[in-house]
């Protein structure tokens, strides 16, 4: 199954040298999975102050600065990974050294090839 | 001639939650492992009567399972039109998993209840998933005993479910590492079930009944799997608890304290039990809560008079206690403990300290555990103080009736102290 691990903190609390440790650290684990044919994609973010919203409403498109909520954690980086189950998806977001300072969400992909087979079967009819 | 509806009956009470537990590692999906496990018992009714009872009937009902389920997935699939490939496909993995070794079935029924307990599903929703897939209680059961609407129920059943299958939880027991920390998951929804059957609130006395005995048996399959000394810590404190059932409330439903209660109404086959599990566990040198829990309630158990209680024990037991669980519930346990080792003011000094930090301000027992050592420490007017707190924040009917009780012996008290 695959599964995406996004990894959210508070971006004050990092040093310049912890985050470079973290980097350095998660590396070494994104190699691994690789190895072992578990790891499909995976990035660090940059600051929250850096993104940018669009919305669409009514055909209107609105670009404003930043997320939309102040958020205590913010989004900052993700790995995509291929693994058995839930569990095994659990140990390596517990490895990840963010886990100790911020939070890991584990969210299975939705598999899309059902879709779309779904509706080649449908425009086959 | 047998009655052969009788004994499928009494078959599916015992035996369903095993098929279904086996059935479910082999098709790897709930809804349509407990259709299997339904047509299987239907089948076995129609099979038996004239074919005769099979020497494993619980192997020959997971095999009629698994045939029933492949039908049941071939007619989905002509239905949806599915691609020819699955049936073959599904066919070939469930004879893969298929394995009916005892000892297979009855870990599959372990897998089942670490997949319901699995800490990724809302706690919530673990307790009813965990009565509804292992113990086999009904969706409108479960309701019942939480008083919740039976929709919400199911919906809460369904969700567990749809958890289970869309982020993957396996159907395993933990790795060794893991296992410590599942576990304790484990436990703590078992201890939930037994409670929520033992606290004399609310709900039908049946249910509240049925609920408490599947904890308990819950207890005794995972101490037979798994005999980890807190699982027996575990199934020891629900077994001593258990054992003073009857004695715990009177004819009118009113709560009777332990040191008022008719130690010939408790159950001592359970005591007896519970104590030795108590000693087994102990004995591993590896205790946690449960055990400690359990130790406490076996002192209890020990004396034939409320006061021949060694109180020095206890206390000594709530020592180790408050190491592993530092939580101002022990801490309020332990105070009364000394209150009865010691002097009153020696508890009432102990409780203060809590309340002084803030702690168990709004928590009823607090205040009546002040009230009653106020009242024997002979401050009355203190006692009533804290009783009617107690009272203000007392939820259930029946500890609310207790208070009162309290409040109006208090007054008698007082009357006959003045006359004197």
């Amino acid at each position: 199954m695959k599964y995406m691990l996004l990894i959210y903190s508070d971006e004050s609390c990092w040093t310049e040298e912890s985050r470079k440790a973290c980097m350095i650290d998660s590396m070494e684990i994104a190699k691994e999975l690789e190895a072992n044919g578990k790891w499909l994609d995976s990035a660090p973010l940059h600051s929250v102050t850096t993104a940018t919203a669009v919305r669409v409403r009514n055909g209107n498109r609105q670009i404003t600065d930043g997320p939309f909520a102040e958020t205590t954690e913010q989004l900052g980086g993700y790995y995509i990974i291929d693994v058995d189950n839930l569990d095994e998806a659990i140990a390596i977001a517990g490895r990840l050294p963010p886990a100790t300072k911020g939070t890991v969400e584990i969210r299975p992909l939705f598999p899309l090839p059902e879709i779309w087979e779904e509706r080649a079967r449908k425009s086959d009819a | 001639m047998q009655d052969f509806s009788a004994i499928i009956n009494e078959l599916f009470r015992s035996e369903s939650r095993r098929v279904l537990a086996t059935l479910i590692r082999a098709l790897g999906d709930f809804n349509l492992a407990e259709d299997a496990m339904q047509e299987a018992f239907a089948a076995a009714s129609a099979d038996w009567e004239s074919n005769g009872i099979p020497d494993d009937p619980v192997a020959w009902l997971i095999s009629a399972g698994r045939f029933r389920a492949i039908d049941l997935i071939r007619r989905e699939a002509q239905f949806r039109e599915l691609l020819p490939g699955i049936v073959s496909r599904v066919e070939e993995i469930t004879s893969r998993n298929m394995v009916v070794a005892g000892r297979e079935i009855e870990d599959d029924q372990l897998r089942l209840i670490f997949t319901c307990c699995h800490p990724a599903i809302d706690p919530r929703i673990q307790v009813p998933l965990t009565l509804r897939e292992v113990c086999g209680l009904s969706t409108e059961e479960i309701a019942d005993a939480f008083l919740t609407a039976p929709a919400t129920m199911a919906q809460r059943i369904v969700r567990g479910k749809a958890k289970i299958r869309s982020a993957g939880i396996p159907y395993v027991i933990p790795s060794r590492d893991e296992l410590p920390d599942r576990i304790d998951a484990v436990l703590s929804v078992i201890y939930l079930v037994y409670n929520e059957g033992y606290s004399a609130s609310m709900g039908s006395q049946l249910l509240r009944v049925e609920l408490s005995s599947e904890a308990i048996r819950l207890g005794r399959l995972l101490v037979k799997l798994l005999p980890d000394p807190e699982v027996m810590g575990l199934l020891a404190l629900m077994l001593l608890h258990e054992s003073r059932r009857d004695a715990r409330v009177d004819k009118t439903g009113d709560i009777v304290l332990l040191e008022q209660q008719d130690r010939s109404t408790w159950n001592y086959q359970f005591i007896e039990e519970g104590q030795r599990l108590v000693q087994q566990s102990l004995a591993s040198r590896r205790i946690g809560a449960y055990t400690l829990q359990a130790a406490i309630s076996a002192v209890h158990a020990d004396a034939t008079v409320a006061s021949e209680t060694d109180w020095h024990q206890i206390v000594a037991l709530y020592d180790v206690l408050f190491q592993i669980d530092t939580s101002p519930v022990v801490e309020l346990n332990r105070a009364v403990a000394v209150a009865m080792r010691d002097t009153p003011t020696a508890g009432l000094q102990l409780i203060n300290g809590i309340l002084d930090r803030g702690e168990l301000t709004d928590y009823y027992l607090t205040h009546s555990a002040r009230g009653e050592l106020l009242r024997r420490s002979g401050d009355l007017v203190g006692a009533k103080v804290a009783f009617e707190r107690a009272f203000e924040l007392a939820k259930q009917d029946s500890e609310r009736r207790f208070l009162a009780k309290r409040l109006k012996s208090l007054v008698n008290h007082r009357e006959e102290r003045d006359k004197n």
